[in-house]
């Protein structure tokens, strides 16, 4: 009675002001970010865009491992750290043994899921016996967890496990594993983008297919809640928003890729031949595509008159600089000139663009798909377990320990399991992080992971006992959007970009201490003793 | 005669010596509504806590004699076997989860399931929920007890008497429900939704099943109970048809001892007109006793007892005077008005408060017995302190010799006044709470529960002291305990506080019944006994 005296005063009186309430660490993130956008003229949105998204894809799958353990009632799992530190150990494995491409990265995604199995599960036990406490226990083990990978990676190897100090991965005394180790590209058999260069596509592309997959998947739900007599969880208002949104972001790309001047896609022509110029390459073949490229500049210049001197003097640079020059001793010289035509071109298409938005949009870097698609993959996991009986126990566990165990569900087992998934999960995404990043920083890419992730889902409106897969990627989003737009503020307001570094340590944990604050808060607001 | 569904058979416990349920032969039949009632500490809950295989039960040794379902030998180890064994419980406090729909909530750990890809690999658990099938399964159990309310509303808002019935409907879903046990089921609800509930207990008797109904309100065991079973002090006093009953009979059966009770009587004691104490409206949010509204009178010179069950709200007036739980009122002492919810200026003003709670609020348990009695008076009167180099230091002399002398006064049985309070055995640190509220030198003395957890012998010690205190220093009393016979053997008057408010005032001699009925608040205690309002009345 009381609960509901309460609620509903809250909900007629104090309605805008309770949500504020709630999502206040979320309005700060958007107001930051719009502000960041106000006072600073000179951020160009193809750049933000572009960094967003690399940062997107590259952190999504750490974020969304959070959510289990969350769900479960262990609230924020700072221990993904140890999960992180299986992916890295699976890597370093993988790079020692020259494993590369495919059966690299399937090699790395099962040592780490081994690894992170036997670690989360002690994890999970540790999280039973520190129960109430289970975030500072997570971060306490995480450092403790660090100390162990230090131990093993800077002294075990080499002193126990014996390596030929020539390896690259080895540092020269032949103790020890290097602080940053250099991974393969995946052309020469290497993990280095081994995922991100599987398959790429431009970006308004993969904005238009996200935008028609995310309405299908709006329709399927509404069908399906309707079929399983739920109906009652369709809600007109937020579904007729979200079908709109995501007709707009389609209209947009479709737009964009209507009007955008052919000369982008000439310009990645280009730029694709140069990334792929390297000494086995064809040099004959290579000189019939420019020679295809230089007739249909010259088709363009043609018919558009403002860009034609442009276009001209790209045509003669091509023919005149580089096809005689593309020989095997001046291969280098020759790459970095076809680059600077490509950019020549590109501003050229920038100028003949119909709009800023459209010439923007076209100058986004590619998407990784197959990442792109094990993020959602991951999405659509987390969604449906919780729609099983094993989901159901974590939700029952997570809101009162005391009456699932009354009800007769294995408490400790069930808390464990949750811990076991979001450390496997975590060693997933730690992998698809470094593979992204190319380089395997060993002593230090794993540390912060626990804080950004955590703060990444409370900024998406989560909180230690509720979180959802919406929360993770809307938050992933704005905090990295934080991160990219924090020394373009730091400029503008103090003539110093370098302030950035200080404004990120602010807000992240910034962001933790306001969450956890407003939890207790707000438990404490509940348990508060009232006279009747 | 209907079939015997469950049988208690000479069913004895004992923890570590001490006696709580003594041959109990006990029986509930197929379709009957059987209440059980008894004071607090009768044996209700050790009964209960046994026919569900609590853990309570097994750590401390098991229970002799047998329980037997229908006809049949059963040995139950857990609450989970005992819901295999078609045994229900409707708690008190309530076992739902606020964030949960209400067909989540009965079906949590019974849903169903339908199989999938992946849970054909990795076993049952991965099943996928069934929702539907558990939506309709949860409207046929609302429907069963005429609840109009959608299956798939959450919990957290509902109205206390909705939740009542959603724990009902939880174990009337589950299938082959034999028994169901009803623990103080109207003590949160009001009057329409008790009616109500009631209703649809006697509804679910008529389908056969047998059901245990415990309440203290004598007035509804006459209304919905077959027959009525009386256990006091851990002994089955009697079980009764309620049709060859009445309300009266039974409270006095609840209550009476054969022990007698001895007055003690002083002709010293000088009670005075004045009123010390006045209380008005008083409301404490003491969880588990709340106050709602009691007004309160103490002379000089008085020893008051403040009676009734628990849960009923007896504890919450000294606590909410003392400012231990947020009250709201008026509180006048000695003319002048108490601030409320600020307990350093209410000892200040020369009220002394002995807690209910010995271990937590009563004592610092890892100090000594000296720092322990001397504490208050530090903290309030500055009293045991000096100055030193502008340094304020504790006066351990002082402290010494005072601890010495109430050690001797009050017979504390200690090695040394350096001895920790949470060695010492019940009595003496009860011993240790009264020297330390002596220490403030009060004009005006809270006791409550002063003889919980004590022995017998130490019990008598207590009260005489409390007695010696009055008679010789003229100090008031208030003195709050669940033992109705040491209130009678030295209050001049006993108010019994029913639901969060006064039912009445007894004198000490006034009949079991009275006290019977008084303390379950039967609605019915207007009709009979005419003595009774003469005796009432502040």
């Amino acid at each position: 009675m009381l609960l509901g005296e309460e609620n509903k005063v809250v909900f007629n009186y104090k309605g805008i002001l309770s949500w504020v309430l709630d999502n206040i660490v979320t309005i700060i993130f958007v107001l930051f970010v719009l502000f960041g956008f106000m006072i600073s003229k000179d951020i160009r949105m193809n750049y933000f865009l572009s960094e967003l998204c690399d940062r997107l894809f590259r952190n999504s799958f750490l974020v969304l491992s959070l959510i289990i353990p969350v769900l479960a009632g262990l609230g924020l799992n700072f221990g993904i750290v140890i999960g992180a530190m299986c992916g890295q150990a699976a890597i370093a494995l993988a790079r020692y043994h020259g494993l590369g491409g495919m059966s690299g990265l399937l090699f790395c995604f099962v040592i780490s899921f081994l690894l992170a199995v036997l670690c989360g599960y002690f994890t999970g036990k540790l999280y039973n016996k520190t129960r109430g406490q289970e975030m500072i226990a997570g971060l306490i083990a995480g450092f403790f967890a660090n100390g162990v990978y230090q131990f093993i990676f800077l002294f075990m190897v080499g002193v126990i496990i014996k390596v030929p100090a020539t390896h690259p991965l080895i540092m020269p005394n032949g103790i020890g594993v290097r602080m940053t180790v250099d991974l393969v590209p995946v052309e020469n058999g290497g993990l280095k983008f081994a995922l991100e260069n599987m398959y790429k596509i431009p970006f308004v592309h993969a904005l238009l297919v996200v935008a028609l997959v995310a309405l299908v998947i709006l329709f399927i739900g509404y069908y399906l809640n309707k079929k399983r007599g739920e109906g009652y969880k369709n809600r007109p208002v937020s579904f007729g928003f979200n079908v709109l949104m995501c007709l707009l972001i389609a209209s947009m790309a479709v737009y964009v890729m209507a009007a955008a001047p052919k000369l982008f896609g000439v310009s990645s022509n280009l730029n694709a031949i140069a990334s792929n110029l390297n000494k086995e390459s064809d040099l004959e073949a290579v000189k019939s595509e420019l020679r295809a490229i230089t007739s249909e500049i010259s088709a363009i210049a043609a018919n558009d008159d403002v860009i034609a001197p442009r276009l001209n003097a790209a045509v003669s640079d091509i023919n005149d600089m580089i096809i005689p020059n593309l020989t095997p001793a001046k291969l280098n010289a020759v790459t970095s000139f076809i680059y600077a035509t490509a950019s020549d071109i590109n501003t050229a298409a920038i100028v003949s663009s119909p709009n800023v938005m459209v010439s923007n949009f076209m100058q986004v870097r590619t998407v990784p798909v197959a990442v792109g698609l094990l993020i959602i993959g991951l999405c659509i996991f987390t969604s449906l377990i919780m729609r099983t009986k094993l989901g159901q126990d974590f939700r029952s566990v997570g809101q009162s320990q005391h009456i699932a165990e009354v009800s007769g569900i294995n408490v400790d087992r069930t808390r464990i399991i949750a811990t076991i998934i979001s450390t496997v999960l975590a060693g997933w995404g730690q992998l698809i992080f470094i593979q992204s990043l190319g380089t395997l920083s060993t002593y230090s890419a794993h540390t912060q992971i626990g804080m950004f992730s955590v703060a990444a889902l409370l900024v998406g409106g989560a909180s230690t006992s509720r979180a959802s897969v919406k929360n993770a990627i809307f938050g992933t989003i704005l905090f990295n959007a934080m991160f990219i737009m924090s020394p373009t503020i730091g400029e503008s307001l103090f003539g110093a970009a370098g302030l950035a570094e200080y404004f990120r340590t602010l807000m992240v944990y910034g962001v933790i201490g306001v969450a956890l604050g407003l939890h207790v808060w707000k438990a404490n607001k509940k348990n508060r003793i009232v006279v009747e | 005669m209907k079939d015997t569904l469950l049988r208690f058979s000479n069913v004895s416990k004992n923890y570590y010596g001490n006696v709580v349920l003594e041959n109990i032969n006990f029986e509930v039949r197929a379709g009957e509504i059987h209440a059980l009632i008894g004071e607090n500490g009768a044996g209700k809950s050790t009964l209960m806590n046994v026919l569900f295989g609590m853990p309570v039960i097994h750590t401390t040794g098991g229970y002799e004699g047998d329980v037997l379902i229908n006809g049949e030998k059963v040995d139950i180890k857990s609450p989970y076997e005992a819901m295999h064994a078609g045994i229900g419980m409707v708690h008190q406090e309530f076992m739902l989860i606020p964030g949960f729909t209400i067909t989540e909530n009965i079906k949590i750990n019974r849903e169903i399931t339908l199989p999938n890809m992946v849970s054909r690999i990795l076993g049952k658990r991965l099943e996928t929920l069934d929702m539907i099938k558990m939506n309709t399964d949860a409207r046929k159990a609302l429907d069963t007890l005429d609840m109009g309310i959608e299956e798939f509303t959450l919990v957290a808002g509902l109205p206390v008497g909705h939740k009542q019935f959603i724990e009902i409907a939880r174990e009337i879903d589950k299938s082959g429900i034999k028994i169901l046990v009803f623990d103080e089921p109207t003590a949160v609800l009001t009057e329409s939704e008790a009616h109500n509930l009631l209703n649809a207990i006697r509804r679910l008797s008529q389908l056969g099943i047998g059901i245990i109904f415990i309440s203290h309100r004598l007035d509804e065991v006459i209304d919905v109970a077959d027959r009525v079973t009386v256990l006091r002090d851990g002994q089955l006093v009697t079980t009764k048809e309620v049709k060859d009953t009445n309300a009266v009979e039974i409270a006095q059966l609840m209550i009476g001892r054969s022990v007698t009770i001895e007055r003690v009587h002083s002709d010293k004691r000088k009670i005075s007109d004045d009123i010390m104490l006045s209380v008005k409206g008083l409301r404490v949010g003491m969880p588990g006793e709340m106050v709602r509204g009691i007004d309160l009178e103490v002379r000089k010179g008085e020893i008051i007892g403040i009676g009734g069950l628990a849960g009923q709200g007896k504890l919450g007036i000294a606590n909410g005077i003392m400012g231990t739980y947020p009250a709201r009122g008026e509180v006048i002492f000695n003319g002048k008005p108490l601030k409320m919810n600020a307990p350093h200026l209410t000892i200040a003003s020369g009220i002394a408060f002995v807690s209910e709670d010995r271990k937590g609020v009563g004592l610092l348990l890892n100090e000594s017995i000296e720092l322990n009695i001397a504490f208050t008076d530090m903290q309030i009167n500055n009293g045991f302190l000096h100055k030193f180099a502008g340094f304020t230091i504790k006066n351990y002399r002082e402290i010494r010799k005072h601890a010495e002398r109430m050690i001797k006064d009050l017979d504390i049985r200690c090695k040394s006044s350096l001895q920790n309070t949470g060695s010492l055995s019940g009595g003496n640190q009860q011993k240790v709470c009264v020297a330390r509220a002596l220490t403030q030198k009060p004009q005006f003395i809270f006791v409550s529960e002063p003889t919980r957890g004590i022995d017998v012998g130490a019990k008598k010690l207590i009260l005489d002291l409390l007695f010696k205190l009055n008679e010789e220093y003229g100090m008031t009393i208030v003195m709050t305990s669940s033992e109705l016979a040491e209130m009678r053997s030295i209050c001049d008057k006993i108010i019994i506080i029913c639901n969060g408010t006064v039912a009445g005032v007894l004198t000490p001699d006034a009949s079991d019944a009275d006290f019977g009925l008084m303390m379950s608040g039967s609605r019915i205690r207007n009709a009979g006994d005419a003595a009774l309002t003469d005796k009432g009345g502040i």
